[in-house]
């Protein structure tokens, strides 16, 4: 018994001499900190970057997800690119392209001497290997490449061809026009990756990407961080400007400003609204504004009662103060919307007058409906922060009282987030908060995927469908020529105005928060930033 | 001895065996469609069909049961849905980040909650005892997300003493041997990164150990008093012997046994329940490593994750009795 004693004693000293050493540490955090500060202003040559969630995988073709894309895009490289603060079409891999005039084959002319980070040549043969990988998948494997209609075996797959008449020059045949066409090759997810690393790592390649763009890919620690770094060979003169990208997770938006302001990250995203004035107020931070390509809404499922009378929901756009929600829950940096889609985008009706906040008006409205005395309906508040909907259950609340002033009452509901977007997506909610992020900043991807009827089941989740409004979302996707088509989608834009499936709310303006010393960095709208220029200043 | 403790290892089979059931049905009774979750807002009906039989989910469920519990026994907890990755290989570091935090936190809580509650004990109602009680009060009813949050922002905003998040200096990167830091900088020789990796530690630490801590305290305060007022302890102080041979010698051996069930319970706590200090410290632990498979509906991981945490509890207790045992011979039974 007694050694025993004597053996926990001698582990409670080791434990506490531990303890006591860190004291010392402590007491040297002054001189620690100056240290390391020394260090950091020798080393700013390394951006991290704290973002709230981690990839799921570093090959975009395989993931829907934001938080893969703000990784790959530093890694890989599409045929074509965004503008650097819009998403007009750019040269990327291809440095010049042409479409024939029935918008059937696109010719595009591939840069000279890009090479992948493993050294292999990039050229037109590995153009044809990546998109021949993709069309032989599916759905599960690679989701968004049913952007081009679905895959090889599918009828509405809109690749015939692709082949590589030279070594520089790669031909796409189209079944039929397909008007967004270039924009959906400039997406993230069809970044071009090395054959040579397609065939060694096979479906291992979201932990090993290997691509053309400036940053290669160096470690991925799950849920900690992603570390990429310079590309020396990256064919762009004199870029990248940074040494090292890390990409570090720290899920909670406070803590995630805490990290920024001891310096332990350089920028951040998510920024809450109500943080705002803390970045304002810090001479070591700026500020950073995402361009606006997103609309928070208020779905009204059509199919359920009173719901799927116009009048009804036409009454309940009336009653909402959208004004005193951007000012309360988006720090004013929102914009009332009254569109589908955000006016950043060609084709936006600003024509299209807003349903003024007038509750006379939509008490009328109701009675003539046949419901003088309103009645009662759920409303399903967003349980997560989203840029568009950054306090779901508060909005929630407001739109209650809202409501309530013209005799609807608006009991509030709210599920566990993935609950609530499949019960939602089957039509049960009567009325649903939701949003949506753009993915290519064209019209399509937010009308057609939104309240189109071939989108229910999908992303259309108050059911709308309205048969003449298909007819032009339809055709303005074949056509190509964009005049014509902006002018398709204002049609659009006045039916779902007048038809009132959604009481949209917001365009928001998402926050990011930085260090003073960042220089050249421009948000991207589709929240996929390159970090190819930025540099400390 | 022996016996006892085969006795005692053998009675987990039917309890792990209880928990596999318990878990795999809690899991099925959550909402929402696994396959829906994994394909996200932009899945078609035809991808979810196809994934949800690629995943065995439109099995009978005993079925589904039956190959759980057979690739368990062979050591395979199947693949992470999300991620693809063996799950065996993928919870290590988790499993270490949460590990090597935990047993920090509850080095802090012992030492400190112990002797707090020893010297309370022996100066009964004095300034010490009434101080160290209501700080233990304090600390109890403290939600820890308000703790960490308040704790970054002092010890790391206002004074810059201590790093707010995360294992280690992100632009001075450990190399993982074991995958606990604190010894892998020892092996690698880096006595700098093992400064570093400690401060990490002390915030989450500190946050985590406040609750134990105080409970530690309470519980060693009320049996130490016991004992301290038994006749045997009134002889040793009478006798004239030092208060610390009395207290460490006599009476704590006598004392420890509640104390110790409070720690391997508490120790049980912290496994499961690190998960908002995980989340405000931007640690890569198994708390956090169960929350993100939870929104993504993946069901492997969820299952692997808390079956492992249900796993260490029992281990836990199962040391924690050994220990009575090994403590006072009354209790083999």
């Amino acid at each position: 018994m007694r050694k025993k004693w004597s053996m926990l004693g001698l582990i409670l000293v080791l434990i506490l001499s531990l303890a006591l050493s860190a004291c010392s540490n402590k007491s040297a955090g002054g001189k620690d900190g100056d240290e390391k500060a020394g260090e950091k202003s020798n080393a700013k040559d390394t951006l991290i970057y704290g973002r709230g969630g981690d990839s799921t995988s570093l090959d975009p073709i395989t993931t829907t997800e934001g938080e893969a894309f703000k990784v790959t895009e530093n890694i890989y490289e599409s045929l074509l690119t965004y503008g650097d603060e819009d998403t007009t079409v750019q040269p990327g891999l291809a440095e010049k392209w042409e479409a024939s005039d029935d918008g059937l084959t696109y010719t595009f002319h591939l840069r000279e001497g890009v090479k992948f980070h493993d050294g292999t040549d990039f050229n037109a043969e590995a153009v044809v290997k990546n998109f021949d990988r993709w069309m032989n998948g599916d759905a599960e494997k690679f989701p968004y490449y049913t952007m081009f209609g679905g895959f090889k075996k599918d009828e509405g797959h809109v690749i015939k061809e692709i082949k590589a008449t030279d070594e520089k020059t790669v031909v796409f045949t189209l079944k039929r026009p397909q008007a967004p066409f270039l924009k959906n090759i400039a997406m993230s997810p069809f970044g071009i990756a090395s054959p040579a690393a397609i065939e060694k790592y096979g479906d291992d390649l979201r932990a090993n990407p290997v691509g053309t763009g400036p940053f290669k890919f160096v470690e991925w620690k799950a849920n900690d961080r992603i570390v990429l770094e310079k590309n020396e060979d990256f064919w762009m003169e004199g870029y990248p400007k940074l040494k090292q990208v890390i990409f570090k997770t720290i899920p909670e938006n406070s803590a995630r400003l805490n990290a920024l302001q001891t310096g332990e990250i350089d920028l951040m995203d998510g920024l809450n609204p109500s943080d705002l004035s803390k970045v304002e107020g810090d001479k070591n931070l700026q500020l950073f504004k995402r361009p606006s390509m997103n609309v928070g809404y208020v779905g009204l499922t059509v199919t359920r009662k009173p719901l799927d009378n116009k009048l009804v929901r036409q009454a309940l756009n009336h009653a909402v103060d959208k004004k005193a929600i951007i000012d309360s829950f988006y720090g004013g940096f929102a914009e009332p919307a009254k569109n589908p889609m955000p006016p950043s985008l060609e084709g936006y009706d600003d024509s299209v007058e807003e349903y003024p906040y007038d509750v006379e008006k939509a008490k009328a409205l109701l009675k003539e409906a046949g419901f003088p005395n309103g009645f009662e309906m759920e409303l399903w508040a967003m349980p997560v922060a989203r840029p568009y909907m950054p306090e779901g259950m508060k909005v929630a609340e407001v739109l209650q009282a809202s409501f309530e002033k013209i005799g609807v009452k608006a009991k509030i509901v709210t599920y566990e987030w993935a609950t609530y977007l499949e019960k939602a997506s089957k039509g049960e909610a009567d009325s649903f908060l939701l949003g949506w992020t753009g993915d290519n900043g064209d019209p399509d991807n937010f009308i057609y995927t939104l309240l189109d009827k071939d989108s229910i089941g999908g992303n259309n989740y108050t059911y709308f469908s309205n048969p003449e409004m298909h007819d032009i979302l339809i055709e303005a996707q074949t056509v190509t020529d964009q005049a014509k088509r902006n002018e398709l989608y204002k049609k659009a834009q006045a039916i779902v105005h007048d038809e009132a499936p959604w009481i949209p709310l917001v365009h928001s303006t998402p926050m990011m928060a930085g260090m003073s010393d960042i220089a050249n960095f421009i948000p991207h709208p589709t929240g996929t930033d390159l970090f190819t220029k930025v540099e400390f200043k | 001895m022996l016996s006892y403790t085969i006795r005692r290892i053998g009675m987990l089979v039917p309890v792990l065996l209880g928990m596999t059931i318990v878990v795999f049905a809690i899991i099925r009774a959550i909402p929402g469609d696994p396959a829906q979750v994994i394909l996200g807002q932009r899945a078609t009906p035809e991808a979810i069909q196809q994934l949800t039989a690629k995943l065995g989910l439109d099995q009978p469920i005993y079925v589904q049961y039956g190959s759980y519990l057979m690739d368990l026994i062979t050591g395979n907890l199947g693949e992470s849905i999300r991620t693809g990755e063996q799950i065996s290989k993928e919870m290590i570091p988790y499993l270490a980040a949460t590990a090597e935090l935990t047993i920090f936190a509850m080095a802090i809580a012992i030492i400190v909650g112990v002797n707090a509650g020893i010297i309370s004990a022996w100066f009964q109602r004095s300034w010490f005892d009434y101080g160290a009680m209501i700080i233990a009060l304090i600390g109890i009813s403290m939600p820890i997300f308000w703790l960490g949050l308040m704790g970054q922002w002092f010890f790391s905003i206002q004074l810059d003493w201590l790093p707010t998040t995360g294992r280690e200096e992100i632009r001075n990167p450990v190399d993982a041997v074991t995958n606990l830091y604190l010894i892998d900088t020892l092996i690698n020789g880096r006595f700098d990164q093992f400064g570093e990796v400690f401060k990490h530690l002390i915030l989450p630490g500190t946050a985590l150990a406040t609750i134990p801590m105080a409970i530690i305290a309470r519980i060693t305060r009320s049996s130490m008093i016991e004992v301290l007022n038994a006749d045997y302890i009134r002889t040793a102080r009478a006798k004239g012997l030092r208060m610390s041979w009395v207290v460490y010698r006599h009476a704590l051996k006598n004392a420890v046994i509640p104390i110790l069930t409070v720690i391997g319970l508490q120790t049980g706590l912290l496994l499961g329940g690190a998960i908002l200090t995980e989340t405000i410290f931007g640690w890569p632990g198994l708390g956090r490593y169960i929350v993100e498979a939870i929104s993504y509906r993946d069901y492997p991981v969820i299952q692997s994750g808390i079956l492992m945490i249900a796993l260490l509890f029992v281990l836990v207790n199962l040391v924690v009795d050994l220990l009575y045992a090994a403590i006072d011979p009354r209790i083999k039974y």
